[in-house]
């Protein structure tokens, strides 16, 4: 019995979130007296892999296949899925972003694992194995029992602390025989977002929504975000009106985000909005109208016009950063 | 080709949920049942690939697993203009179990393309539409913002973890959207409300599947303190609370 975690590389880079995982999975191991083995899948160079030694592994199984340059959802399943084999893992950790979300599933059919979907802290008992998630899209929470023999945690994003310990790392090159016959997707075209934080990953957001009043009112809020280090996002009715991209909408259909800081500007509060962003550890609301439901999901306040505001903050922010 | 959108019945995203039984159960008092917004942006996009008939499209189905309870919701995706349904008879125990009953029922019926929403608003698992895809050993693309079909395959739109991809892949497939699939979900109008009084729901009985997963209880949020409120002419205090009491800039 062990502890599997697959850790995906970016361009053969390393996130945050990577390092989530593997501290996550060094204290599950810890738990369970067990050991944790991570699982990195397509070109990473050795500097990198003994990055995730710092986090707590001590041992890294480098995949490596020319067909791994495709993120193809069942040529990656299939290669989770042996070396979990391979290795006994009785828990899989994965991450529960896009990539997580497309494989956990499909691992879960094959390997007939229950899955805890978007966990975000350890389980609260592991004899039953019970984990602890959100529901009703944040306005609960919910505990679930695994109770196949298997296990799959997909880990919420920037839900857990990354950990530093140091530990000497033992890294296993695996090369993996792959059927490329199974691969159906072609990718015709790769637009990476470059230069900007991810609102996935970022630890602080700053968020618009109607308050704005104009698609053309945005740059000091670009400016404000840029100064913090934040990602961008914005309410429902802005990417409605194509006023800022879809992939920018926070709230239940859209990015549903867990930042140490959500700071909403001109933002009523929907309780669809507020689903999403529920679990940021601080929330900033500036508006207009007192009575909006976002300040009572508020830890700070500002009451007033988002247009006026944002110039103090901005100057506010310089004021410390020199 | 024939597309087959699952659809999950969900409370309305308004609802505040109040648990009853010591929080085991929803308390279902007053709540409306809606078609999860995933799968009814899903069913307008299939709706609309349906509508360009140099698509070659011949019917869009749903399916849905659920008691007799939950033909309200499947009446309404017949209204806003799916040509039938299935419904499998049964309590969705977990995602496996769903997604199980799902894969039987595409199995016995041919279908090209099936629409899955990335998640159901209620259990946020993200887990169906790739269970299903790897029971069915079927491509899936997930996280899908835009589907068009040419020359009998798809070309799609897919978001990635930092950037956007746009992939092509040959039917049979599982596609499981996000927001963008369909601007705004279609609307049931008067004759489509009438029309689906006659529409046939074939009801399947389950296959026997163990779900792997059990819900334990439910829990509410901790309330958060009351907001602290920072002068407007004063902006700046704010960074300065973010800065050094919540040490978060």
């Amino acid at each position: 019995m062990s502890i599997l975690v697959y850790t995906e590389n970016w361009d053969g880079k390393f996130k945050k979130t990577s390092f989530e995982l593997v501290s996550y999975a060094t204290k599950l191991a810890e738990i369970l007296n067990t050991t944790a083995t991570v699982l990195s899948i397509g070109q990473v160079d050795p500097v990198e892999l003994e990055k995730l030694g710092k986090y707590g592994a001590k041992k890294v199984i480098n995949a490596t296949n020319e067909n791994f340059k495709i993120l193809d959802n069942q040529v990656y399943t299939n290669a989770i899925a042996e070396v979990a084999d391979k290795e006994g893992a009785e828990v899989i950790i994965l991450s529960n972003n896009n990539t997580g979300k497309a494989l956990a599933p499909r691992l879960s059919v094959k390997l007939k694992a229950g899955i805890g979907s978007g966990v975000s802290k350890l389980p609260i008992s592991t004899k039953p194995f019970i984990v602890y998630k959100k529901a009703y899209s944040g306005n609960a929470f919910a505990t679930i029992q695994i109770k196949s023999e298997k296990k799959i945690l997909t880990l919420a994003q920037n839900s857990f602390e990354p950990i530093a310990t140091s530990s000497a790392i033992d890294i296993e090159n695996l090369s993996l025989q792959i059927d490329g016959s199974v691969i159906k997707t072609k990718v015709l075209e790769v637009k990476k977002q470059t230069g900007k934080v991810l609102l996935t990953d970022a630890e602080v957001v700053v968020s618009g929504g109607r308050g704005m009043k104009s698609p053309d009112n945005w740059s000091p809020l670009v400016e404000f975000a840029e100064l913090l280090g934040a990602a961008t996002a914005c309410s429902r009715p802005v990417s409605d009106e194509g006023w800022r991209p879809n992939e920018e909408h926070t709230g239940q259909t859209g990015k549903i985000i867990a930042p140490n800081l959500y700071i909403a500007i001109g933002i009523s509060g929907a309780t669809q909005h507020l689903a999403g962003i529920s679990s940021s550890k601080y929330i900033v609301a500036i508006n207009t109208d007192k009575d909006a439901p976002i300040f009572e999901a508020a830890n700070y306040g500002i009451v007033g016009d988002a247009l006026k505001v944002l110039p103090e903050l901005i100057s506010a922010v310089k004021e410390i950063k020199s | 080709m024939k597309i087959l959108v699952c659809i999950s019945n969900v409370p309305d995203t308004t609802t505040k949920v109040k648990f009853i039984d010591s929080n085991t159960k929803l308390d279902e008092t007053g709540i409306q049942w809606v078609i999860n917004p995933w799968d009814e942006l899903s069913l307008t996009r299939a709706l609309e690939l349906k509508d360009d008939t140099s698509n070659g499209i011949q019917s869009v189905t749903v399916a849905h697993v659920g008691g007799a309870g939950s033909e309200p919701t499947i009446r309404k995706a017949l209204a806003i203009g799916a040509d039938n349904a299935i419904r499998i008879n049964a309590e969705p125990g977990d995602a496996y179990f769903v997604a199980a009953q799902l894969s039987e029922a595409i199995k016995s019926e041919p279908f090209d393309i099936v629409f899955c929403g990335i998640e159901s608003s209620d259990h946020n698992g993200s887990t169906v539409g790739g269970m299903l895809a790897e029971f069915l050993g079927w491509p899936s693309i997930s996280a899908v913002s835009s589907v068009q079909l040419k020359d009998g395959q798809a070309v799609i739109n897919r978001e990635i973890d930092g950037g956007k991809e746009t992939v092509t892949v040959p039917t049979p497939f599982v596609a499981i959207v996000q927001k963008g699939i369909a601007k705004e979900p279609r609307i049931a109008a008067m004759r489509g409300i009438m029309m689906a009084r006659s529409k046939p729901i074939k009801v399947i009985e389950p296959n026997s599947v163990e779900p792997l997963t059990e819900l334990v209880g439910y829990e509410l949020p901790q309330p958060r303190a009351a907001c602290k409120f920072v002068d407007p002419d004063n902006a700046k205090q704010l960074i300065d609370l973010l800065k050094n009491e919540a040490k978060v800039i």
